[in-house]
């Protein structure tokens, strides 16, 4: 008996039917996307424990044949993990911290207190959407090395990475209409009480946004860390152990054996593996947090 | 700056006037909290984002020789336009655009109404599918570079045991319409990134109202007449945003190809995307780096894209207004 859920494109007296049928697609769809979704995370894995000679042999074997653990702690080292994921860590909560500082009060200001010309000021961060900033790499990059006014240089500094990630106008805009739905009350009754609009956001805003928060930290965090092309500039560009995990090992791929580039590889996947073990949940629900489910 | 010294002149009032004024250093006081909050916000996109787009523009006009800058008018423009790489890119940012619409836009349509019919493993399809988009780029990319291998690799061991001609892969030189280098920059991306896709499709898969399909099922309508009459009509405004939103992700195409041409753009630029030759105007280009060259050709890739992206701003509006 197959139990019945909200109505689909096919009815489940349907489905109770051609239980058979329905047996034999359930069990083709989980064998064929586990092999098409799995099957190279088990190569990604398995080929590191191969030996140097091994990882480019042909034809190639599925199985190693001898199991050499060693290439993953030649890895570690050879490539530098442990300093490459301790940058790439420092990047990415870095900008997460600076992102909930300002995009959290900004949207707040933009939600809650309602400044003069704030209206103007939200839709030029919208706009800033129909601009992607791969778009802006040389400004960018030209602003950064010197910053107008300022007369600052941020190229090889950590900032590099953290302020341009509040420019965030996605960030923004979710933080904005999650506070936009707040009850009006709730927030009056602190005012009546006297509490200052900073107070209000700390004791009484910020509790209640926890969900919304939770989606905007993970974006952020999975943002900085999938970063390629800006940190190999800003960073790497300025000196070799500024870089990222991602920058890290494609630099190091093209002088380092096979074996020692996919243990590398497969030991820069464990942490967003992880990651996404135990926030999958929360990943997957915030994935359709944007604009595009009502 | 007329409200602050407003605001000073308030305590010299008259008592007559003071609640008037009060009042309004109130207001002046509220603002300038409000100011407050949004101006670490504010500040990094002047810097970071609006100064740029500016600076873009200006910088496509400009030249600069042995340290001086003056205008240039319209001859980075003239340049990039005669230069066949410019084409080259283009034609192969197209290319993948369009593989990667007819393979990334169709596939996750396909498989999220495959998965919502199922009534077990969801969640762990839902995991599965998912779990590429979660892994650093480099990770996976290097992993496809080397199942890609002409030698070693994987790809080719399989078509030596179907009996099939074996491929160069990412490597190869033809430049034919579809190129295979393409295609294969395209089965690595569509791997790595389809999850969004699929689960956004599938969520909206379940807002359909069940009713439409019962309603359908009395008329007497098939499976396939169910998917073209009510599925595809109930998503379509989901399936032309996400349609937008993948031609602008798809055109700025750069780390996939890059890294599975190890830093370059392979045989005969066979997978030179727009953006890869943006970086390679403005860093990598042996001899003098050119930030003007590079700009132009941002300035042309930034109107391409905004036209998408304004596309997809009205549409999301209209739906707005509409609720």
């Amino acid at each position: 008996m197959i139990e019945p859920q909200a109505r689909s494109l096919v009815s489940s007296a349907q489905l109770n039917r051609h239980q058979v049928t329905y047996r034999v697609i359930l069990t083709l769809v989980v064998v064929i996307f586990t092999l098409i979704f799995i099957g190279p995370l088990y190569f990604l894995f398995t080929d590191g424990l191969k030996s140097t000679s091994e990882a480019v042999r042909v034809p190639p074997t599925i199985i190693p044949a001898h199991v050499h653990p060693g290439t993953y702690t030649s890895a570690w080292s050879r490539v530098g993990i442990g300093r490459l994921l301790v940058n790439t860590l420092y990047y990415a909560f870095g900008a997460l911290a600076f992102q909930l500082v300002f995009d959290v009060a900004a949207a707040y200001s933009l939600s809650r207190l309602r400044p003069v010309l704030g209206n103007l000021i939200f839709a030029l961060m919208l706009a800033t959407l129909m601009i992607p900033s791969t778009v802006l790499l040389v400004p960018q990059y030209v602003t950064v090395s010197d910053l107008p006014i300022l007369h600052l240089n941020l190229i090889g500094s950590p900032e590099a990475i953290w302020l341009p990630s509040v420019a965030n106008a996605f960030s923004i805009f979710l933080l904005k209409r999650f506070f936009d739905s707040i009850p009006t009350e709730l927030l009056a009754a602190a005012a009546i009480d006297g509490a200052s609009p900073l107070r209000t956001l700390r004791s009484v805003v910020l509790p209640i946004s926890r969900p919304i928060i939770g989606v905007v930290s993970i974006f952020s965090l999975v943002a900085v860390w999938k970063d390629f092309l800006w940190p190999l500039l800003v960073e790497y560009g300025y000196n070799p152990n500024r870089e990222t995990l991602n920058v890290g090992i494609f630099e190091a791929a093209s002088t380092t054996q096979q074996n020692l580039v996919l243990a590398a590889s497969a030991m820069a996947a464990v942490p967003t593996l992880i990651f996404f073990l135990f926030f999958q949940r929360n990943i997957l629900s915030g994935l359709t947090a944007g604009s595009l489910k009502g | 700056m007329a409200e602050l010294a407003t605001l000073r002149q308030a305590g010299t009032l008259s008592p007559a006037r003071s609640r008037a004024g009060d009042r309004l250093a109130a207001k002046v006081r509220r603002n300038a909290s409000a100011h407050g909050f949004l101006i670490g916000a504010v500040l990094c996109f002047a810097f970071f984002s609006w100064y740029p787009i500016c600076r873009e523009i200006v910088l496509s006009f400009q030249k600069t020789q042995l340290g001086v800058t003056s205008w240039a008018g319209w001859a980075n423009y003239h340049r990039i336009f005669h230069d066949p790489t410019f084409w080259t890119a283009w034609k192969n940012t197209a290319e993948f655009t369009v593989l990667a619409l007819i393979v990334g836009y169709a596939v996750p349509f396909l498989v999220a109404i495959l998965l919502n019919e199922l009534r077990h493993a969801k969640g762990y399809l839902r995991c599965l599918v998912y779990l590429p988009v979660m892994l650093p780029p480099t990770s996976a990319l290097l992993l496809f570079a080397y199942f890609y291998d002409p030698t070693y690799g994987l790809f080719n061991d399989i078509l030596r045991h179907l009996h099939l001609p074996v491929s160069q892969w990412v490597q190869s030189s033809g430049t034919g319409l579809p190129s295979m280098a393409m295609i294969s920059v395209v089965i690595a991306a569509t791997w790595m990134n389809m999850g969004g896709a699929t689960l956004i499709y599938l969520a909206a898969l379940q807002n359909i109202p069940g009713e439409l399909y019962e309603a359908a099922e009395l008329d007497g309508a098939g499976l396939l007449r169910k998917i073209r009459h009510i599925t595809i009509p109930q998503t379509r405004l989901i399936l032309s945003m996400l349609l937008l939103l993948q031609i602008v992700a798809t055109m700025q195409m750069f780390v996939e190809a890059f890294i599975l041409t190890n830093g370059g753009a392979g045989v005969n630029n066979n997978t030179l995307s727009v953006v890869n030759l943006i970086y390679q105007y403005a860093f990598a280009l042996s001899g003098a780096s050119n930030y003007n060259s590079a700009s132009a050709l941002g300035v042309v890739l930034m109107l391409v894209l905004a036209t998408f992206s304004g596309a997809y701003l009205w549409l999301t509006r209209d739906r707005e207004a509409t609720r």
